[in-house]
């Protein structure tokens, strides 16, 4: 549903405290496929319905939270072309060569941005051994199983001086925001960005501390599935942070929970569909609890403070 | 079933903390001590405490942004990665 020559977070690496536990819950619960080991021992994860080889990388650390989070664009010209763009813009930038720490991967360029988090930007990488079918496609080659995640959907990141990270979203990567949310002196608290149709392929809330993580979101097909992955979390004893509800912001369905090594996820699905010309839709701070959590009208107070 | 006793140094409060249940769960349990909880999975870092006193066991790996080893020799645990193994002391840090 990409608009722009940024097509979307492709890919998303997480520190975990516990890798046979939290790996058990990725493919068990969640429903990813497993797709290779590196040799330093990360596990490379996909959705049933995604293409690329791999959308989620888990690797074992002392800390939790994100490591990177990658995002493909449509050629090497725009790969070329943005490397200069995001120099220009004022972040330093190296160069990961292919095939080496994402197997599959084509050439990636990094660099970290204000906010703390490393950013990184590819144009290739090889198709999944076991995507989706594309002749004669059955929905799925194998029945989904537990919560049936279909892709990795966004994330949202807490960090310093989210309205410059906001503008390198938009300035460099030709991203928009379709919502945002500015506190009282008119600053941004949060910002809600996208490159297609999708409600948010990305987010940031201003934080002091940088490199933090609120949540990665994985999409499901409906209000139905919502149900589905509350009762895997109520059977087997997963952390529910919030939900099922709905956000007025995106307008998405929503659950949220935390995974064995306590970073937070988010199942979503619905959302309206965002134009880059339609105009942009804005919140107070005062209102951002009906916003996240449109049905209890208010904040859950765990839902804002607590991140990895 | 054998408990031990959870005394929380600010207020003097107790509550029971079955044998082999997190400390987390028993202050959300009992709705006592320094409650204040997340993820439940020794990453975010929000039930920090300090036992000062009295045996436990760190049951659970501890993120380093919020504790620096597996066996704070002060004490500073997160309580979702930790069980009493006698009764103990907890205060907030
Ligand atoms: S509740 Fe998150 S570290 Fe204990
Ligand atoms: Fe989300």
């Amino acid at each position: 549903m990409a608009l722009n020559s940024t097509l979307r977070p492709g890919l998303i690496q997480m520190r975990v405290l516990d890798l046979d536990k939290t790996l058990t819950f990725y493919k068990d619960i969640l429903g990813l496929d497993e797709v290779a080991r590196t040799t330093d021992g990360r596990v490379l994860l996909k959705g049933f319905d995604e293409f690329d080889h791999h959308s989620v990388s888990l690797r074992l650390a002392d800390e939790a939270g994100v490591d990177l989070v990658a995002f493909k664009v449509d050629s090497p010209a725009t790969l070329e072309r943005l490397k200069t763009a995001t120099e220009a813009f004022g972040y330093p930038v190296d160069e990961v060569a292919p095939n080496t720490d994402q197997p599959g991967f084509g050439k990636r360029y990094g660099f970290t941005i204000c906010t703390g988090h490393r950013i990184e930007l590819y144009a290739e990488v090889m198709l999944s051994p076991n995507g989706p079918m594309t002749h004669n496609p059955d929905p799925w080659v194998n029945a989904p199983r537990g919560m049936r995640a279909q892709r990795f959907d966004h994330c949202l990141l807490y960090g310093p001086n989210i309205a410059e990270a906001e503008r390198y979203f938009t300035e460099v990567l030709g991203m928009f925001a379709p919502e945002v949310c500015n506190t009282p002196d008119g600053k941004r608290f949060a910002t809600w960005l996208t490159s297609g149709n999708k409600p948010h392929d990305l987010a940031f809330v201003e934080y002091e501390k940088p490199g933090k993580i609120h949540h990665l979101g994985f999409l499901l097909q409906d209000w139905n599935d919502i149900g589905n992955a509350a009762d895997w979390m109520a059977k087997y004893g997963v952390k529910r942070d919030v939900g099922p509800t709905r956000h007025a912001i995106t307008r998405g369905q929503t659950i949220y929970f935390w995974e064995p090594s306590g970073n937070r996820i988010e199942t979503y699905c619905g959302g309206y569909t965002a134009y880059p010309d339609n105009p942009q839709r804005t919140w107070d701070i005062s209102e951002v609890g009906k916003g996240l959590f449109y049905y209890e009208g208010e904040l859950i107070p765990t839902f804002l403070q607590v991140v990895t | 079933m054998q408990g031990y006793t959870v005394t929380v140094a600010e207020t003097g409060e107790t509550f029971t903390c079955n044998q082999n249940e997190i400390l987390l769960a028993a202050m959300r349990r009992t709705g006592k001590g320094p409650i204040q909880y997340g993820c439940f999975g020794g990453g975010c870092g929000v039930c920090k405490v300090k036992i000062i006193s009295g045996d436990y066991q760190v049951v659970k790996k501890m993120s380093h942004a919020h504790v620096l080893a597996q066996n704070p020799t002060d004490g500073t645990v997160l309580a979702c990665c930790v069980t009493p193994r006698g009764n103990i002391t907890v205060s907030r840090v």
